[in-house]
């Protein structure tokens, strides 16, 4: 249930960003997912890419400090007050949340959110009882447009 | 008054090198007697204290390094017994060792006496007020200018650094004609008074005594056209005995040494091996007089050159031209003296290896900044911002409590700091000093 978080340390300076997204295409590697965090000096920069592992190396190896997160990938409807739903489960289950991020995806009228909790058994108990799609991974990495 | 001893400071060199010998002959025995590390010292070179016959010997006496502090903290050194010790002080030393310093009730006399020297050769007297904007506490700045002062009977203001805005309206209120305090502060003050719309004709303010940190004649310049003053160098270090080592004169050409209490000497930082006069090496320092931790050739690792022609003043003491740099990595930043080692010693708290760092000085509105970049590695970076700023708080706080002085702390990506044969620079100074 839960899915492969690359995140990757940079300083606000220009060029940063394109030089992962360059590193990554250079492999082939499509982004799926992408959020800046950051602060005045640094930003972390979140992916979700269709292939985490072969990501983290490349990453690690052109000499960025990178860290493999779990986090859930949930489904949502397309359209205005379909996060509401998500987020209101979670709060009625006093869960809190680290972080969270979204993006459309191309298939249909779906969306999907990705969350970072705390305590992610019962988050996924709490969605799945009220019946909210939880992705796994192959759907979020492989998830191609037309799909 | 022009000089407040005129029989030391205006003694013929002949007279002075009988002063220097004997005093030296006398602190030489006093030492191999009383602190063993120096006798071990001695008697490893085959030194008795009967070789030493006068000043012509004092080359085949050892050297005294910082190291030799650390080795015998904190008291190790130290001559007398410690009921004789009235007054301990300390500096800032690496890995959270100071270094420790005592005086005797006599000791502290002296201090008084090379203060007043100072003081006077600053034309200050006791019709001043002298307000003394150095750190009082384990720094040796505040409480040395206060002797001095008392001793020459003027007003003391003892308000020590900081709150410049009090000090600007103490300076106003009590007719300060002498302030004593870094050259950074002082231009620090200027701009605070006319921040706070105070012109320097409010003020009686005539003369200043500045040190404990490397200036040069534009910061001079700058702080005697802004504070309507002429300013004076001022020179020591605790090991030593602490400000009043060497003073400037109005003639400001180099600081007279004290040198019926301190024998200086220039070597070659590398050779060791004692360079004529004139020449530019390291300044080696023999405590002539002291009691308490009287340190023979002491090596300060400032950089000088000396001097022995008579000054226009009168005075016939040997002159120290202004340092001009360090031979170690030592940096002197608001004051205080800092060490690479000490950020590397905090920062080997937070992995197994440290991270890869460099500090960088700066001057920015004429007051001292550090900021210290380390690298970000794999067991520090988490994907919650939180967490990093947590992490960037702690390394703050931690080097700021080592180093004594506030730093800014900013992570920074691996590998962004340049390295040089696979060294990295650990210090940038971007102060200027031309």
């Amino acid at each position: 249930m839960l899915i492969e978080q690359i995140s990757v340390f940079l300083e606000n300076k220009s060029g940063r960003l394109a030089d992962v997204a360059k590193i990554l295409e250079d492999q082939k590697i499509n982004i799926r997912a992408l959020t800046i965090a950051d602060t005045t000096d640094f930003g972390i920069l979140r992916l979700i890419v269709d292939q985490p592992k072969k990501a983290e190396k490349i990453l690690l190896e052109s000499g960025f400090t990178v860290r493999t997160t779990d986090v859930i990938a949930v489904e949502i409807s397309d359209e205005p007050g379909g996060i509401v739903i998500p987020l209101k489960i979670l709060q009625e289950a006093n869960v809190d949340i680290e972080y969270m991020y979204a993006f459309a995806s191309k298939s249909n009228d779906k969306a999907f959110v990705i969350l970072k909790v705390g305590d992610y058994e019962r988050v996924i108990e709490a969605l799945i009882r009220q019946n909210i799609k939880i992705l796994n991974s192959q759907e979020v990495y492989q998830t191609e447009p037309g799909h | 008054m022009k000089y407040w001893n005129p029989t030391f400071e205006c003694m013929s060199r002949d007279e002075m090198r009988n002063v220097q010998s004997e005093r030296l002959v006398d602190t030489v025995k006093r030492i191999y007697h009383n602190v063993p590390f120096y006798r071990d010292k001695m008697q490893k070179k085959g030194l008795e204290p009967g070789d030493i016959k006068g000043i012509e010997d004092l080359s085949k006496l050892p050297f005294t390094n910082k190291q030799d502090l650390r080795d015998t903290y904190p008291y190790g050194m130290f001559a007398v017994p410690m009921r004789e010790v009235v007054r301990i002080h300390a500096s800032s030393g690496t890995t959270g060792r100071k270094t420790v310093v005592g005086y005797t009730r006599r000791d502290l006399d002296t201090w008084a006496e090379i203060m007043a020297r100072t003081l006077t050769c600053a034309q200050a007297d006791n019709h001043s007020f002298i307000q003394i904007a150095f750190g009082y506490g384990l720094f040796t700045g505040g409480f040395g200018v206060h002797y001095g002062a008392e001793r020459i009977g003027a007003s003391v203001i003892p308000i020590s650094g900081g709150n410049t805005k009090r000090q600007v309206q103490i300076m106003k209120d009590f007719g300060t004609t002498v302030i004593a305090c870094t050259p950074s502060y002082a231009l620090y003050l200027a701009e605070t008074m006319e921040e706070m719309g105070i012109d320097k004709s409010e003020l009686q303010l005539k003369t200043g005594v500045f040190g404990a940190e490397p200036w040069t004649a534009k910061v001079r310049n700058e702080i005697e056209a802004r504070l309507g003053i002429e300013a004076f160098d001022i020179y020591g270090l605790s090991e030593v005995i602490g400000p009043g080592v060497a003073a400037e004169c109005s003639h400001k050409s180099g600081l007279h040494i004290q040198e019926d209490h301190f024998i200086p000497e220039i070597i070659n930082p590398q050779t060791e091996e004692v360079l004529p006069m004139g020449e530019k090496g390291e300044l080696v320092f023999s405590c002539i007089t002291k009691e308490g931790l009287p340190l023979l050739r002491y090596r300060t690792h400032d950089i000088s050159t000396l001097n022995d022609d008579p000054c226009a003043c009168g005075r016939t003491t040997v002159r120290m031209n202004k340092v001009t740099g360090r031979t170690d990595d030592m940096l002197i930043i608001r004051g205080v003296n800092v060490f690479p080692s000490q950020v590397e010693s905090v920062l080997l708290e937070f992995g197994e290896a440290a991270p890869h760092y460099k500090m960088i000085v700066d001057r920015v509105d004429n007051l001292d900044r550090l900021e210290i970049r380390i690298e970000m590695t794999q067991a520090m970076f988490s994907d919650e911002v939180k967490r990093i700023e947590d992490l960037e708080r702690k390394m703050k706080k931690e080097i700021e409590s080592v180093l004594g002085i506030n730093a800014k702390v900013k992570l920074v990506e691996p590998k962004s700091i340049e390295r040089t044969d696979g060294k990295a620079q650990r210090v940038i100074d971007k102060r200027t000093l031309e």
